[in-house]
């Protein structure tokens, strides 16, 4: 094939001084045929927030019910928005198991991965390493769309007949038996297809960054020379290609043993529920790590850039991610500490798992060492990933205390562990995307959000999400268990702040949407290097937006280029 | 190695880039794909729960997932004879297929697992299993050392002539190439007709049990990958037969053949653990 059909989808653009009309494909062929990073990044992103805002309502809803004990809203919930036609009072019971299943996999699958490695991954990997491309755009793109469609097959699921009621009410971790004989309906498979979907998307995906950043380094870009960023989504990829087909056999036993009459987790023919949540965590704790990884790396940019130094201990700092990635396979057990683990294996599991606290202590540590002496400017990004360090310390915190199998064995499903890993990951993964959307909006859409609603977005946000889940620890320690959509009335004084906090925080995802449209209405337009002298990275050597076809000359690094 | 088209494409594109990284147009393909494939999931739900449409949509939506496919690689031929695969570009591809067979280990990792829980793990309480690894209840097992050992030697066979084949490539025998693939996709063949005429007689059926599940899920994902990588081989006979390949440039080949290795590997583990230490001592049929 020659490159003259090609011609008309290339732009001509020198790399460098950005013209508006570099040859843009059409609309169709841009955004659904793309195989262009920026493009993909951007179509991650919009997919992000779509489905942010939708996992977001489901948190409302159950937000709504827990405001106060007894039942109040899932028959509403089940009738006029999932369309049910007199659901029995287990069917209501039932759409609570079907909304938390369907957030957690969400947010998990269909918010911050995409958002993260998907949508800042494909826009700033190549930037930052001075490539003009990924490795593979045409497979970039199939990843893309396979995420699009592990999310169609989600959403068809609510729909369908699941196990007491419609829907697929297994939890994120779809444990079995509750997801074998427990749900025999077609929701269940809908839902563990749209894993298979999204899984071979994101295996996929790994394959191109690594690749991407192994092979695509401007000429002088050693590995150590790599921004922080890129080193966090080379960690990510491999933690990706590695785990998740072993969640794909997992599934893959799931849907055999539904349908086709296997025994994987059936005791009765001799199978072992226990050996699913080995499966299902080998891949889960390298799963947390993806969602967290990227964060760190953004946040490490974040920083050096406002404190206007270069990040203290920068190789540390890279191999802390890589040890935290490589322990990360091997501590998949400290969620399963009250499955009848013997006390030796307890005891090396609650080991390896603290071990972790000390690459991710260097990581705390040196973001705080970065910005001493340094001469911190306040601009939005900067505070977002301030309040990143202060809220992930909060959850890494008491991840220690969970770490611990004997703590655990009281801990275990109540609301600590809920507050523990939303403070990692609501508050911690969350708080990055937000510090990395402000930091990098102005690049990506050439037009300047307002920076007094960045402020106010964050100052809201922290309070609300802290609201809803710093009581969640109370509750736990009193012991209120999780996945219950009733409780006894002595917890709802905490529930109840918790439902405002959650009020609170959905102001402030009001105001982020509307900080977009400012943006895009009447927004100032961005200069090439924004954020000035702190900003050293490769993506501020070019226009904002960057042309379309970037670095058609390659750059060359000197040796006295620091990330 | 530069072909005529693509110098001509360098001098319309004069002044534009200077890299030699593969920057491709846009492309309807992967989206094509992606519907085959949620046709096919959602097909296959159907099909699971006796639902309207399930003994059609399940096959519409492997039909677009194999029509686009060979699109997609079809493309991938043709941008390699306009010149379009670099010598970077080529070690691109060397990292993906490395990094797709490293991901397919860890999928073969999880099968592994749940073989090795069952084993060594038999479990008391379930009167079928009878805390007995093969189970109790089972009459018989395959004898590892018949039809087993035979198509080990096959496999390793089909390893040797796929290595003599790309022998012949790298001297220019194109006639030697066509023979050692031609040998390698039949080999392959009888290999998976050994397997299929072993699982048409085995003393023991899918599923049922722990034995019944690991055995037929481990070697059946095992047989679908040789299937898949004779399918993959047959492709590169065909190119060979085209005047495809050079001695110096024929990654579509390395890749077949060192997917191939990976499938023979994977046989290998198999074998050893599955068939021999698993069934080590128990009466066979």
């Amino acid at each position: 094939m020659a490159s003259i059909p090609h011609d008309d989808f290339l732009a001509h653009d020198d790399g460098h001084s950005h013209h508006d009309h570099d040859h843009k494909p059409g609309f169709f062929a841009r955004w659904f045929m793309s195989t262009n990073h920026k493009d993909i990044g951007t179509l991650y992103l919009i997919f992000a927030i779509c489905a942010g805002l939708i996992g977001g309502a489901i948190s409302g809803m159950m937000r709504a019910e827990l405001a106060h004990p007894g039942i109040q809203y899932l028959g509403f919930f089940a009738t006029h928005i999932f369309g049910q036609t007199n659901p029995s009072f287990d069917q209501t019971l039932h759409l609570w198991n079907v909304l938390i299943t369907a957030h957690g996999l969400i947010m998990v699958f269909f918010m911050v991965m995409p958002a993260m490695i998907g949508g800042f991954g494909n826009w700033f990997v190549p930037l930052m390493i001075g490539a003009p491309d990924m490795a593979f755009p045409r497979m970039n793109n199939i990843s893309f769309w396979l995420t699009v469609a592990g999310f169609c097959s989600l959403m068809i699921s609510p729909f369908m007949p699941g196990g007491t009621g419609n829907g697929a009410g297994i939890g994120w971790t779809a444990y079995a038996p509750l997801s074998t004989t427990g749900s025999p309906g077609p929701a269940v498979d809908f839902a563990i297809f749209s894993l298979h979907l999204a899984g071979a998307g994101s295996i996929m995906g790994a394959i191109n960054f690594i690749t991407t950043i192994f092979n695509m380094r401007a000429p002088g870009m050693t590995l150590h020379k790599m921004p922080l960023f890129v080193w966090s989504v080379l960690v990510t990829a491999f933690l990706l290609l590695l785990a998740l087909p072993v969640l794909a056999a997992a599934i893959t036993m799931l849907i055999t043993d539904r349908n086709f009459h296997t025994t994987f987790f059936d005791p009765a023919g001799g199978g072992d529920p226990i050996l699913f949540q080995h499966l299902f965590w080998f891949f889960g704790h390298p799963e947390v790590y993806i969602m967290i990884l990227p964060g760190f790396g953004m946040i490490s940019q974040i920083v050096s850039t406002f404190s206007k130094k270069p990040v203290f201990g920068y190789l540390g700092m890279a191999y802390a991610m890589v040890a935290i990635g490589v322990v990360g396979f091997v501590v998949w057990a400290h969620h399963m500490y009250t499955t009848g683990l013997s006390e030796d294996v307890k005891m090396y599991f609650t080991t390896a798992t603290m071990i972790i606290a000390v690459p991710t202590g260097i990581k705390i540590f040196s973001w705080i060492a970065t910005m001493w002496g340094g001469s911190i400017s306040f601009k939005s990004p900067m505070v977002w990933a301030m309040g990143f360090i202060f809220l992930f310390t909060v959850g890494g915190v008491t991840g220690v205390v969970l770490a611990n199998g004997g703590i655990d064995d009281n801990l275990q499903d109540t609301y600590y562990v809920v507050g523990h890993f939303h403070y990692v990951l609501s508050l911690g993964a969350v708080t990055s995307l937000f510090a990395g959307f402000y930091y990098w909006f102005p690049k990506m859409s050439g037009r300047w959000h307002s920076e007094l609603l960045a402020h106010v977005h964050f100052w809201v946000f922290f309070i609300g999400v802290n609201m809803v889940f710093f009581p969640m620890h109370f509750l736990g320690m009193q012991g209120m268990p999780r996945r219950y959509p009733d409780y006894a009335p002595a917890f709802e004084k905490w529930n109840h702040l918790s439902t405002v906090g959650y009020m609170v925080m959905s102001v402030s995802i009001v105001i982020f949407l509307i900080n977009i449209a400012y943006a895009f209405i009447a927004g100032k337009k961005a200069a090439g290097n924004y954020w000035g002298e702190g900003a050293t990275t490769l993506e501020w050597t070019l226009s904002s937006p960057p042309p379309f076809h970037q670095f058609e000359t390659l750059p060359v690094i000197g040796d006295d280029h620091h990330h | 190695m530069l072909a005529p088209a693509r110098e001509l494409g360098m001098q319309l594109m004069a002044g534009s880039k200077t890299h030699d990284y593969h920057i491709l147009p846009p492309d309807i393909v992967p989206l094509v794909t992606t519907i085959g494939a949620l046709t096919f999931t959602t097909g296959m739900v159907l099909f699971m729960h006796d639902m309207a449409g399930g003994k059609v949509v399940p096959w519409a939506g492997l039909a677009i997932l194999l029509a686009s496919m060979y699109a997609w690689f079809s493309k991938i031929v043709g941008e390699a004879k306009a010149g379009d695969h670099t010598p970077v570009v080529q070690l691109h591809q060397r990292y993906g297929m490395i990094l797709f067979i490293a991901s397919e280990v860890m999928f073969f990792v999880g099968w592994f697992w749940a073989f090795f829980d069952f084993s060594l793990f038999p479990s008391e309480l379930a009167k079928v299993v009878g805390g007995h690894w093969p189970l109790k209840t089972m009459d018989a097992v395959l004898d590892p050392f018949d039809l087993p050992l035979l198509n080990t030697l096959i496999l390793l066979c089909s390893g040797t002539t796929v290595t003599w084949a790309h022998h012949c490539l790298i001297h220019g025998d194109r006639d030697g190439l066509k023979k050692g693939l031609w040998l390698t996709i039949l080999l392959g063949m009888l290999f998976t007709s050994l397997q299929a005429y072993e699982y048409a007689h085995a003393p023991f059926p899918f599923g049922k049990n722990t034995y019944g599940s690991a055995f037929y899920m481990a070697t059946g994902f095992h047989g679908f990958h040789v299937i898949v990588g004779t399918i993959f081989l047959a492709v590169c006979l065909k190119r060979a037969y085209n005047g495809d390949f050079t001695p110096k440039q024929h990654f579509g080949f390395e890749a077949a053949a060192w997917y191939w290795h990976f499938v023979d590997v994977v046989w290998l583990f198999l074998f050893v653990c599955i068939y021999v230490w698993g069934n080590w001592g128990f009466p066979v049929d």
